[in-house]
């Protein structure tokens, strides 16, 4: 069976660019367009993994990531974060928020299809 | 091209976030002490920032990279809004606009360059707006020499819950290269104390890769910050010489133990490994650890050195025919030695005879390991076969193959060609059913056989496997009664009406095809494999598939026999068979009925005298022994009179004088120059049936 993703950001065309990229790949992708809409969207679905940023209105990535490893069935998937600002600061928050890994935007396709295999597997 | 479809996308977005920040300036023109609408403002310019970067669009990124950080630095109260920034902040937005329309327009443009420098100025930044440096990511060639690295990865125990796998980061390094990986588990809590969301393992990886350290790195990229990762060279095969790393060595560079303790225990004598343990300096799967990575070190440098010498000769294989007949005759001679050498009690001779007996047997594995090859090279003809046979028949079946690499004595591989030929075009045939029928049974239209090999103790087992409709047992035994070869009536296993297909005549196939189905098949296949010393047997279920398993002997050369007598003649029992020997008591087993049943420990076992089929009447002794022997899945017992022992036996056949004579299926000459008949248990025991 296919593993599911979702993939949350507030910009359409990321969403748009992972979801195009990992459905080639193979894997079936959620889209949700930030924090709240994806609490919303994991709901009662089950999802192998996640791809979010953190920058987003309504909840951010820091506390979606919080949030999600709250739930049993969200505790020990990967989650990946996409951030523009290298700097650790913001990696290491979301780490011990815990985040899986992290992917520095601007990014290939080629670089999102590499973390997820190499977290997913 | 994907990337216009992002590209529109991305427009598309960014134009109308250029219309909310448009929006949002000017309400902050109104309002500048709102954070909201600042925060506003920065998320949208980060949007474009990033967004902009991924499709193509630098110069939107580079110049937006600006702003963006002068709106952080606003939103941290570090810089305050003034008129002029809301003025640039909009003349970004049209520069912006038309960047989109035309991708020519370059961040060094007049106008770009303005507000750069005006934003730059408000970080208090030098003022030059000089494009940065692409940062291209150029792949470091990984074209290194082979190098050995230690690995030591010690994740941090609440690993597991930020949804990293250990398991998955080991895997990846077993795929970078040959590897070895020890795991540490002694600080695994006992099971009341341990919380299994933690991860308590550490472990140690041996790795053997032409990749570099850095690339071994990446694969710890996530995990490196919280777990302790040590990554050292422990061997680069450049040095000729033959020193190898001793255990204290290799436990002092890793930091197990201390100089001094080391030295306090060098002047012991004893293994060191035990010492370290015995006095508890380091725990033994550090030492276990150590030693392995020894090993590895050794293996890897033996396998270069035997690819560099990697050069192979080919030589007529009647050449190697001879060299096993001349083994063959060694092995006799030894064995005549080690006899005479044991009957003279000559401690010198017997010391001699010992020597010879351990080289005869490292030249026996030799000579037949040179005469082994794999089995792959006829598992690509079965393909093609498949292929075709399934074009034809109108049916779309996919063979897999599985176990390439195993190997075979070559006669055995170049006898199994035939049978094999007929499985598959009966697994094509029978098994697997037409596109149609498949889904009309709930199955994938497309049919699977899975060719596989693998070893299993002495022998190879083959096993051919359909997902096809499996084998109707009614169809089978209504045929078997309308052909004469089971009686009406009969009550027969599962097992014994698959053995039916196996009978001689017996084919159940409505019509001759083109495939299969002239009734010559299966008793053929059976007396094949059984002439490699070999068995088959089929497993089936009704709607699910058949698999069809042949197991055959590794080598047919020289097999290991039980050496058995009877009265003053002696015999070989094929050893790989013999389950057990126990003792014979026939007063014991007296019974009114001629049944032959012997019971041992509440099975009941049947029973055949060898006495009795080979016609030797003189000296009964009073306690035989029985062999036991595994016979199609059955328990059967053999009634010897004793029981010698194990014994190195070289087959020779008996020539074409007694080619007919069943029972036999060869000779061994013994040490002592006189001839043991190789038993043929399968047909002494269908021959009694």
């Amino acid at each position: 069976m296919s593993k599911t993703i979702l993939t949350v950001d507030d910009s359409a065309s990321i969403r748009q660019m992972v979801k195009f990229t990992l459905t080639k790949e193979g894997y079936n992708v959620i889209e949700a367009c930030d924090g709240k809409d994806a609490l919303t969207k994991v709901n009662g679905a089950n999802i192998d993994m996640v791809v979010t940023d953190l920058n987003m209105p309504n909840m951010d990535g820091i506390t979606l990531i919080k949030q999600l490893r709250t739930q049993a069935k969200f505790k020990f998937i990967p989650i990946i974060m996409l951030t523009t600002e290298s700097q650790d600061s913001k990696k290491a928050e979301g780490k011990s928020a815990g985040a899986t890994g992290w992917i520095v935007k601007p990014f290939k396709p080629e670089q999102l299809i590499t973390v997820t295999k190499k977290v997913l597997r | 091209m994907a990337v216009d479809v992002h590209q529109e996308v991305f427009i598309q977005e960014a134009q109308e976030l250029l219309e909310e920040l448009e929006e949002s300036l000017l309400e902050l023109e109104n309002d500048t002490d709102n954070a909201d609408i600042v925060a506003r403002i920065f998320r949208a310019m980060h949007t474009i920032k990033g967004s902009g970067a991924m499709f193509g669009f630098e110069n939107i990124a580079h110049l937006v990279h600006d702003v963006e950080t002068a709106y952080d630095m606003v939103r941290n109260g570090e810089l305050t809004i003034s008129k002029d920034m809301l003025e640039y902040s909009l003349k970004s937005c049209d520069v912006i606009k038309e960047m989109l329309q035309d991708a020519a327009i370059k961040a060094d443009s007049p106008e770009a360059v303005e507000i750069l420098n005006f934003f730059r100025g408000c970080q208090n930044k030098p003022q030059e707006a000089k494009p940065e440096a692409p940062v291209d990511n150029i792949e470091e060639t990984s074209t290194a020499d082979e190098r050995a690295y230690r690995i030591r990865f010690k994740p941090e125990e609440t690993i597991l819950m930020q949804g990293t796998n250990p398991a998955h980061l080991l895997e990846e390094l077993e795929e970078m290269g040959e590897s070895k990986i020890i795991a540490h588990t002694s600080s695994v809590p006992p099971l009341a104390e341990m919380d299994p969301e933690k991860c308590y393992t550490f472990w140690d990886i041996l790795l053997t890769t032409n990749k570099t350290e850095n690339d071994i790195r990446d694969v710890f990229i996530f995990v490196e910050d919280d777990s302790e990762i040590k990554i050292n060279v422990i061997d680069d095969f450049t040095t000729e010489d033959d020193h190898y790393k001793k255990l204290g060595e290799i436990l002092l560079e890793k930091g197990d133990v201390t100089a001094e303790a080391l030295q306090a225990l060098m002047n012991e004598k004893k293994m060191l490994g035990e010492m370290l343990v015995e006095k508890g300096l380091v725990k033994p799967e550090a030492i276990a650890s150590a030693l392995e990575e020894q090993k590895h070190v050794k293996e890897m440098r033996n396998k270069k050195a035997a690819v560099e010498s990697a050069a192979s000769i080919r030589v007529p294989s009647e050449k190697l025919d001879s060299m096993v007949d001349l083994v063959g005759e060694l092995v006799t001679v030894q064995a005549r030695l080690n006899q005479t050498a044991v009957e003279d009690l000559n401690p010198e001779l017997m010391k001699i005879a010992e020597e010879v007996e351990r080289l005869v047997w490292e030249l026996r594995d030799n000579t037949m390991s040179i005469r082994m090859l794999q089995i792959g090279s006829t598992f690509s003809k079965y393909k093609r076969l498949v292929r075709d046979l399934s074009r034809d028949l109108g049916k779309d079946i996919e063979l897999i193959t599985k176990g390439e690499d195993t190997e075979l004595d070559k006669t055995v591989i170049e006898k199994l060609g035939d049978p094999l030929v007929h499985l598959v075009r009966n697994s094509v045939d029978h098994g697997i059913g037409t596109p149609a029928d498949r889904i009309a049974a709930g199955k994938d239209g497309k049919g699977q056989i899975l060719l596989s090999a693998e070893h299993s103790g002495d022998s190879v087992l083959i096993q051919i496997k359909d997902n096809g409709k499996g084998i109707d047992r009614d169809v089978i035994l209504n045929k078997a009664i309308e052909k004469g070869i089971v009686a009406e009536g009969a009550e027969m296993t599962d097992k014994e009406v698959y053995e039916l297909i196996f009978a001689a005549g017996f084919s159940t196939a409505e019509s001759v095809s083109n495939v299969s189905g002239r009734g010559v098949g299966m008793d053929v296949v059976k007396r094949n494999i059984e002439a490699l010393r070999g068995t088959i047997y089929i497993e089936s279920t009704l709607g699910v598939g058949t698999t069809i398993t042949l197991k055959l002997p590794l080598t047919l050369a020289i097999i290991d026999g039980l050496l058995v007598t009877i009265s003053d003649q002696s015999f070989i029992v094929p050893l790989s068979r013999v389950n057990e020997c126990i003792e014979f008591k026939e007063s014991e087993y007296k019974t009114e009925s001629c049944r032959k049943i012997l019971k041992v420990r509440d099975e009941l076992i049947p029973y055949v005298k060898l006495r009795d089929i080979f016609g030797i009447k003189d000296g009964v002794p009073d306690i035989q022994q029985i062999v036991i022997v595994e016979l199609e899945g059955r328990r059967v017992g053999f009634v010897v009179d004793n029981v010698i022992g194990d014994h190195q036996t070289v087959i020779k056949s008996l020539g074409k004088t007694f080619k007919d004579v069943e029972c036999v299926s060869g000779a061994s000459v013994l040490g002592n120059g006189s001839v043991a008949l190789i038993i043929d248990i399968v047909k002494v025991y269908t021959s009694i049936e």
